[in-house]
């Protein structure tokens, strides 16, 4: 994780911080409501999209619970989730805080989060149901800012049966 | 909690054979505790690691065998020892790291040491501690290190994986497996050189045996899983076959993928999506592989603690930990060959999207047996129903029956003396 106080630019431009406040908020907003057809419309192309744990990441172990390589194949997830995965419905709710914007490059906005997803099923209590942090990549297409890389490495050792809409 | 779950009724199985079986042997925990007993902690041998995952002196993985919490650690010689972990003093489980790299083992409490094979080492004031000329404390003139080791598992490493058994007495590892399973072990588990690709974990809130009867049933994944049925991976109408050891208790489902499509056995199967395609057709971008020799899927389930997946490119261990009656934790070890191109290390990542708590055809499996779970725990006086083929048990060159289930519960009944 960069976060140290050295690599953070001398003076972030507010408007940027908010726009990229704004881009986590939208798509919080998006894999909660339930309209995961919208959900790949929030990354580039060519992004990478990846849910692995913790203990994978910090390994160097390349396997993740899901790795996707572009924004078709996120469509196809959307296919998946709406279409083919059985599952027992659940509401989820994110929440994300603690926004760091820590470089910012000709190739990118480079951004971490933390998040906390919490799982509720039908007549049953809510429940944590996945936490860790977003390692991200945010770039500007056409005007309006975009995933290039979202990495959701999870701290949460066991997987509360499956997991079925994104984190 | 249901207390008919705590009836103390003797079960009722069916007297026709092992087609049948009642709710409670998924929910009682009287039943679980002799089933930890028979299977987990006696003469059955159980998964505990790839050796790739220790390849070094002193390298170790905490990992579990039943409900028992266990180290397999490599000494200098390169041998695997499997070790309990709990200290032979006050019964501390004293090592709480997940893997690493040591010397010797010692719990922190006492600083009780013992070396890389469990034999007891080092015991502070051993002999007392001397003080104003005289010498305080000390264990009894009887105390002999070498009663105090820690609970030593016999091992046996073959071609890659790592297996223990708390029972010395345990027949040689290939005899468990048997002459009907052991080939299709030795196809995937050759000698050659693994890699560790990574680990998914999920606690899946059903009883253990399901995850075992899950692979051992050809039925459910033409019809549960949409992408199988489609893309022509796993169908009733490919060539297929059901293999069992002499117990019944092991079994591979051997299978060749098809190019999918329409046919008879997708009439009025609603998973069955005519015009479903990819966007994006790499996660399929399946490549024959030499050793294949043939099938496209080979699913072993090696009662009673470990699937080993070969779909496609795709190979993993499935560890199944079960978490009292009610629960287990499955447990994935992805792996490849140390003479993998890069190419096909990625075939192997991508294609693990159809694995594991969110893949494509794995979640919904994890889904299925919570239901069954809940299903059994309302009724527990029911019975299932495995029928599919017949009611008896026997090997079969096709994937339209549930012999394998039966197999399994005609070996339990005879172990559990039910």
């Amino acid at each position: 994780m960069n976060a140290s106080a050295n690599n953070l630019p001398s003076r972030l431009d507010p408007f940027l911080r908010a726009e990229v406040e704004d881009l986590y908020a939208r798509y919080s907003a998006c894999v909660d409501s339930g309209h995961y057809e919208a959900w790949p419309g929030f990354f580039t192309e060519a992004c990478t999209y990846k849910v692995i744990p913790r203990e994978n990441h910090e390994r160097g172990l390349p396997l993740a619970t899901l790795a996707f390589e572009s924004r078709a194949m996120l469509e196809d997830r959307v296919y998946g989730i709406t279409q083919t995965l059985f599952h027992q419905p659940y509401y989820q709710r994110h929440s994300v805080s603690g926004i760091l914007i820590t470089e910012v490059t000709s190739s990118g906005i480079a951004v971490e989060a933390n998040y906390l997803v919490i799982r509720t099923r039908s007549k049953a209590l809510s429940e944590v149901f996945n936490t860790g942090r977003y390692i991200d990549r945010v770039v500007r297409e056409d005007g309006s800012l975009r995933f290039a890389e979202k990495c959701c490495v999870f701290d949460s050792e066991m997987i509360p049966n499956s997991i079925i809409y994104p984190i | 909690m249901n207390d008919r779950t705590h009836s103390t009724a003797p079960l009722e199985w069916h007297p026709g054979g092992p087609s049948r079986v009642p709710y409670r042997t998924y929910v009682d925990p009287a039943v679980h505790a002799i089933e930890l007993e028979r299977f987990f902690n006696h003469d059955h041998w159980a998964y505990v690691c790839l050796s790739c995952e220790i390849p070094n002196a002193g390298d170790f993985k905490r990992t579990s065998v039943g409900e028992r919490q266990v180290i397999a650690v490599r000494d200098t010689d390169g041998t695997v020892s499997v070790l309990e972990n709990h200290c032979a003093h006050r019964g501390a489980q004293f090592c709480q790291k997940d893997h690493g790299n040591a010397t010797e083992l010692v719990c922190p409490y006492h600083q009780w040491s013992y070396d890389l094979k469990g034999n007891l080492q080092g015991v502070p004031f051993l002999r007392g501690v001397k003080s104003d000329g005289r010498i305080n404390g000390g264990m009894p003139g009887d105390f002999r290190k070498s009663d105090h080791g820690l609970t030593r598992l016999k091992v046996e490493e073959w071609n890659g994986v790592v297996f223990g058994a708390f029972d010395t007495s345990v027949e040689p590892l290939r005899d468990y497996l048997g002459p009907e399973i052991t080939p299709w072990y030795e196809r995937i588990f050759d000698g050659r050189a693994l890699t560790l690709l990574g680990y998914n974990r999920q606690r899946i809130p059903g009883n253990w045996k399901l995850m075992q009867e899950n692979i051992k049933d050809p039925y459910h994944p033409g019809l549960l899983h949409t992408w199988f049925v489609t893309f022509g991976l796993w169908r009733a109408d490919q060539k297929s076959s059901l293999v069992m050891d002499a117990h019944g208790r092991h079994a591979v489902m051997i299978s060749s993928k098809n190019e999918g499509g329409k046919g008879d056995v997708t009439q009025g199967v609603t998973s069955f999506k005519e015009n479903m395609t990819l966007k994006d057709t790499r996660v399929l971008d399946v490549v024959p592989e030499a050793w294949w020799k043939g099938p496209t899927v080979t699913m072993l389930t090696l009662f009673p603690s470990v699937i080993i997946q070969q779909q496609v490119n795709s190979l993993s261990t499935r560890h199944i930990v079960p978490v009292g009656p009610d629960a287990f934790d499955f447990h994935w070890t992805h792996f490849g060959y140390a003479d993998d191109s890069p190419e096909m290390t990625r075939r192997r990542l991508r294609q693990a999207n159809l694995f594991g708590p969110a893949g494509y055809v794995s979640a919904d499996d994890g889904e299925v047996i919570e239901m069954q779970q809940a299903g059994f725990r309302q009724h527990p006086d029911y019975q299932t129903v495995s029928e599919l083929g017949g009611r008896d048990i026997g090997s079969v060159d096709h994937n339209v029956s549930e012999t394998l289930i039966r197999g399994m519960y005609g070996y339990y009944r005879k172990v559990m003396g039910v």
